[in-house]
């Protein structure tokens, strides 16, 4: 869609959004591609450093409560990032909040997820969210990739309004190995230092 | 000859030569088998594919005209200044400082280059600039290292915009006799700065021993800097069919523009180098940044434009 290329076209005049790519990655795999998270811009940066192969079947997971808010936003997330909007904030206990998640790994799809569930003012990432344990559970097949955003809790950090356009490398590191067995906690540790180590 | 002739002889003149230097690079890949000289080859080639596309650019800027190269030097800028601040450290206090460099700086520098209104365009950052980026950073309420940053800011902005833009601002000079031909000193400029690195580069290559700055720029030897300047002054001399000036007075033009751009090369290898980084950025293939290109015409630029101001327009 235009506003997909046009997204593209901006975040790179902007910042660049170089990919390295220390393990190349398989266009016919399954991904979850989970990220550090300073800025508004990171969800474009990240969408439009992958090939576009994969980006084609990639889908960048959103908050409901902040891209759902106004139709403008609704409508850049949907229409030009092809996102997926969760619930942070559970209305009934009995829901399951990565439910359209799921729903997309199912149909065969890869997504990018922020496990910090918030924007962070530092460079490095804080600690992550159990959601991404569950998924990684419940779709033991799907490639787990770490990728560090640079420079970008410079470029728009929280509470800024407008950009400064600051090169930014998306690096997307090796494939997460999974450990049977292993506690939530560690794997959460675990993934988090995989993003920390690509900075 | 009119400028439509002059303009169709030169760029005859650049993509002859480097028809030249690409068969070169070409019959050194398949020549050239030592370990040690391939990596050089390949980064020569590179050069070489990054020039094609600089021309090709430059002709599209020419061919539609001032509005275009314009708006061509802002993109440079931008870019250069992108790079510049990625490498600086600035803190979150700075941010509106930055963002209102990046974009109502740069596209007033250039608008008021548009507008010809020299006077304004002279003073627009030394004066305004400098006084408004310092007042948004102290807004921020950080005082930690804030006159470093803020000397930062002000040297990015100072080179990367006040000083390119000087190079399209030849296109607002009126010299007499000389109408309509101010793209064709704009291509001077470049063409004598860009022959210049490369020749340096390449002399320095093949007959570089002693070397001139060794901390700051271990590539620039005197051998590399005799025969580059040499080589560009006489080029420059050669051109001045294309400048206003005589044959002497367009090598002594060419002489300053070589020296300004030897000392910006070595001024912002210093920069870059207390930054801690080698290449400013990765944008052209084998020429690191875009500021790696551009420092020679930074410091070249504001001093040609200004003499050739003072001597030659009205």
């Amino acid at each position: 869609m235009w506003l997909s290329y046009l997204l593209i076209g901006l975040v790179r005049l902007l910042v660049g959004a170089a990919p390295r790519f220390m393990a190349p990655l398989r266009t016919n795999a399954r991904y979850i591609f989970f990220a550090n998270h300073s800025s508004h811009i990171d969800t474009v940066a990240l969408w439009s450093a992958l090939p576009s192969e994969i980006r084609n079947r990639t889908r960048p997971v959103a908050a409901r409560d902040y891209w759902g808010k106004t139709s403008l936003r609704r409508f850049v997330a949907l229409k030009g990032l092809n996102a997926v909007l969760i619930d942070r904030i559970r209305k009934n206990p009995e829901d399951d909040p990565l439910e359209p998640l799921s729903e997309v790994l199912a149909r065969g799809e890869s997504l990018i997820i922020f496990p910090e569930g918030t924007r962070q003012a530092q460079a490095l990432p804080g600690p992550f969210k159990s959601g991404l344990y569950h998924l990684a559970c419940a779709f033991p097949d799907v490639e787990l990739v770490p990728v560090y955003l640079e420079n970008l809790h410079r470029s728009m950090p929280k509470g800024t309004a407008f950009p400064v356009p600051l090169i930014c490398t998306v690096r997307f590191g090796p494939v997460l190995p999974r450990l049977s067995g292993e506690s939530k906690e560690s794997f959460l540790e675990r993934a988090r230092e995989a993003v920390k180590e690509l900075a | 000859m009119n400028p439509q002739y002059k303009f169709v002889w030169l760029i005859s003149g650049v993509i002859a030569l480097l028809t030249l230097a690409t068969a070169i690079g070409q019959i050194l890949r398949l020549r050239v088998s030592s370990e040690s000289a391939k990596p050089v080859v390949a980064n020569l080639n590179a050069r070489i594919y990054a020039w094609w596309a600089m021309v090709a650019i430059f002709v599209f800027a020419f061919i539609f005209g001032k509005v275009a190269t314009i708006v061509l030097f802002a993109l440079v800028s931008f870019l250069a200044l992108r790079e510049f601040i990625t490498l600086t450290p600035t803190k979150l206090a700075d941010h509106k400082a930055l963002s209102v460099a990046f974009f109502v700086i740069i596209p007033v520098q250039y608008y008021l280059i548009g507008i010809e209104w020299y006077a304004l365009f002279t003073i627009f950052i030394p004066v305004y600039a400098f006084l408004l980026l310092p007042s948004l950073s102290a807004i921020g309420e950080d005082t930690e290292h804030f006159l470093e940053r803020t000397a930062k800011i002000q040297w990015a902005v100072f080179v990367t915009v006040f000083c390119i833009s000087h190079a399209p601002a030849l296109l607002l000079l009126k010299i007499p006799g000389y109408a309509g031909q101010d793209a064709l000193l704009l291509f001077y400029l470049i063409l004598v700065v860009q022959i210049s690195d490369v020749l340096q580069y390449v002399f320095g290559k093949l007959f570089g021993k002693h070397k001139i700055a060794p901390v700051v720029s271990p590539s620039k030897t005197v051998e590399g800097f005799v025969g580059g300047a040499g080589s560009a002054i006489a080029v420059g001399g050669a051109m001045w069919w294309i400048t206003p000036f005589s044959p002497l007075q367009s090598m002594g033009m060419a002489f300053i523009i070589v020296l300004m751009g030897f000392l910006g090369g070595l001024v912002l290898s210093a920069v870059k180098r207390s930054m801690g980084a080698k290449d400013w950025g990765s944008m052209i293939s084998g020429h690191g940044g875009m500021l790696d290109r551009m420092d020679s015409v930074s410091f070249a630029a504001p001093i040609f434009f200004h003499l050739t101001r003072y001597f030659f327009a009205d």
